[in-house]
């Protein structure tokens, strides 16, 4: 069934629409991340102008994030105080991203700016989830002892502490909002939610637990998404509610179900799929650029991207 | 019926030397949500007093869509990655074109007379702002063409325009699903051994209707409105499902 879309101005399969939506959507309630580094190359090759992909996949993940953190409320697996401190430091940080955006863009290079930040950032993280995770799978197979807590060390002297009850932590607020705020800088450049940042250096650098994690960052996305889809949407006119509605129908019972698959998971086996997928991404981002592509030429919108 | 309607137009209206009478299958085009692309019958005949002149004669039906600014860029290997480097700027590309001919179009229509008409979609470019490290502007022109075509958005139909008897011709064009909004400027030529003896111009008037008007308006002229709305749906959307999914469970 073909449907046209009003503001991407093209015509396309709903089915398709809404079968891209629940897988991105599934995957999306497994890992906690919204989708959007996997859903906004997907709309790109599916004929949907690039402007408006990411645009609307703000939108459409402000959807499934919100039927994601809802299950995730249910069973209190959202640390709602270090959500709201992550967020005032997304909040920030996606204002900020939107002015590098609108310089590098200005300098007529964010396109390539975008791919190499996607490269850069998926191939990192991926690489070191992946090593991490099999690590933990390999220590558990053997029978040892899980990891140790985290090493009191320079992030314990910090100023400003705050007790996160939910996380069981008592840390300094200074870590989670510097988070917050890198990964809104990045979310608003590579027009994504930012949960595939987020999730490790939540595990990672804030030692904070798994099963809080996928809520938590869950959470923050929707208000920085919804703030970046209304950014576009007022000064862009790219969002198109149409192409939104559709990959969220998909979306929101994909994520459902992710949602379950994920608590029936362990949480190793979570993140080595995790990172398998950040690296495949980022795999195919990498080779576009170092291979000739058949077409040298591309046509688009003047002063647009 | 074509043949009956061409023939009372022949008597029914007095003549100068010759002309062009021309129907189409739709004068509008309404982009609805199920819209996927549309096929256009321009018909018509020539219209004349004295008997057929010499020479041959060629038919020219020219669509074309609301010209707009376009950038093409053009890669290059720079450390080891393909990068945009060059660009040029086209002031008025038209969003849509396509050029159906009776012949050939090099046969119907001389050097000239293309340039002066500007039928010929290479005629209807112009790149303005081509900076001085591009050589080769041209290659830029071939590869909007090159694209444009493999999105059915250019179309170039040699001999697709069926002439009956020196009167009569006809002709379908088809316009693409991705189709911008506007007035469509649409333009048949005669010719008489590639010289234009006649033309006649109207316009198709391609537009959005109901919700998607609605939606296109609502986005343009309230962006702040049409963005709440949007989170709004998006947000009921995902709680409605997610409700839904809950109490199946229960």
């Amino acid at each position: 069934m073909q449907i046209y879309l009003p503001i991407a101005e093209v015509s396309v399969n709903a089915f398709l629409l809404l079968g891209l939506g629940g897988m991105v959507g599934i995957l999306s309630g497994m890992f906690g991340v919204g989708g959007g580094f996997l859903m906004t190359p997907l709309l790109f090759f599916i004929g949907i102008p690039p402007a408006v992909a990411v645009a609307t996949e703000a939108n459409q993940i402000v959807a499934s994030s919100f039927s994601g953190v809802l299950a995730h409320l249910r069973r209190k697996t959202v640390d709602l105080r270090m959500g709201t401190v992550l967020l005032i430091g997304g909040l920030i940080g996606a204002a900020l991203g939107v002015l590098i955006f609108n310089y590098l863009k200005s300098l007529g290079q964010v396109d390539l700016l975008v791919r190499l930040c996607y490269v850069v950032f998926l191939g990192v993280i991926g690489a070191l989830m992946f090593v991490e995770s099999l690590n933990a799978i390999r220590k558990t197979a053997k029978g040892s002892a899980m990891p140790t807590r985290k090493k009191h060390g320079m992030i314990h002297k910090l100023p400003f502490k705050m007790r996160f009850r939910v996380s069981g932590l008592y840390i300094s607020v200074i870590p989670p909002l510097l988070v917050g705020l890198s990964v809104g800088i990045l979310a608003a450049i590579m027009g994504v939610g930012g949960g595939f940042i987020m999730v490790p250096a939540m595990i990672y650098l804030l030692g904070m637990p798994t099963k809080v994690v996928v809520g938590t960052s869950l959470f923050q996305i929707i208000f920085v998404t919804a703030f970046t889809t209304m950014l576009h949407a007022t000064t862009n006119f790219t969002v198109d509610v149409v192409l939104a509605v559709l990959l969220l129908v998909g979306g929101v019972i994909g994520a459902q179900i992710g949602t379950r698959i994920g608590v029936r998971m362990k949480a190793e086996q979570l993140r080595i799929l995790l990172a398998l997928m950040v690296l495949v991404v980022c795999g195919k981002l990498a080779f576009d650029l170092l291979v000739m592509p058949s077409e040298l030429y591309s046509v688009g919108a003047v002063g647009g991207h | 019926m074509l043949r009956w309607l061409a023939l009372f137009i022949l008597i029914a209206l007095p003549t100068w030397a010759e002309e062009v009478v021309l129907g189409l299958s739709q004068d509008e085009v309404a982009i609805t949500t199920s819209f996927d692309g549309s096929e256009i019958l321009i018909f018509g005949a020539v219209k004349r007093e004295a008997p057929i002149p010499e020479g041959e004669l060629g038919v020219i039906v020219t669509i074309a869509g609301p010209p707009e600014p376009v950038t093409v860029r053009r890669k290059e290997r720079r450390f080891g990655i393909w990068v945009n480097t060059d660009a040029v700027e086209f002031d008025g590309a038209p969003s849509y074109y396509a050029v159906a001919s009776s012949a050939p179009l090099e046969e119907v229509l001389g050097i000239r007379e293309n340039l002066e008409h500007r039928v010929s979609v290479t005629s209807k470019l112009n790149a303005v702002g081509a900076p001085n490290s591009v050589l080769d502007a041209s290659s830029y022109v071939a590869a909007l063409i090159r694209i444009n075509t493999a999105a059915e958005t250019y179309q170039l139909l040699e001999g697709q325009v069926v002439v009956d008897e020196d009167t009569l011709f006809r002709t379908r064009i088809r316009l693409p699903a991705a189709l911008t909004e506007g007035a469509y400027e649409t333009r048949i030529f005669l010719t008489r051994d590639a010289e234009v003896v006649a033309s006649y111009e109207t316009t198709i008037d391609v537009r959005k209707v109901g919700l998607e008007r609605w939606l296109f308006v609502l986005s343009r002229e309230n962006p702040f409105w049409y963005g709440l709305m949007s989170l709004a749906i998006a947000i009921a959307a995902g709680w409605t499902a997610s409700a839904a999914f809950s109490l199946l469970r229960n």
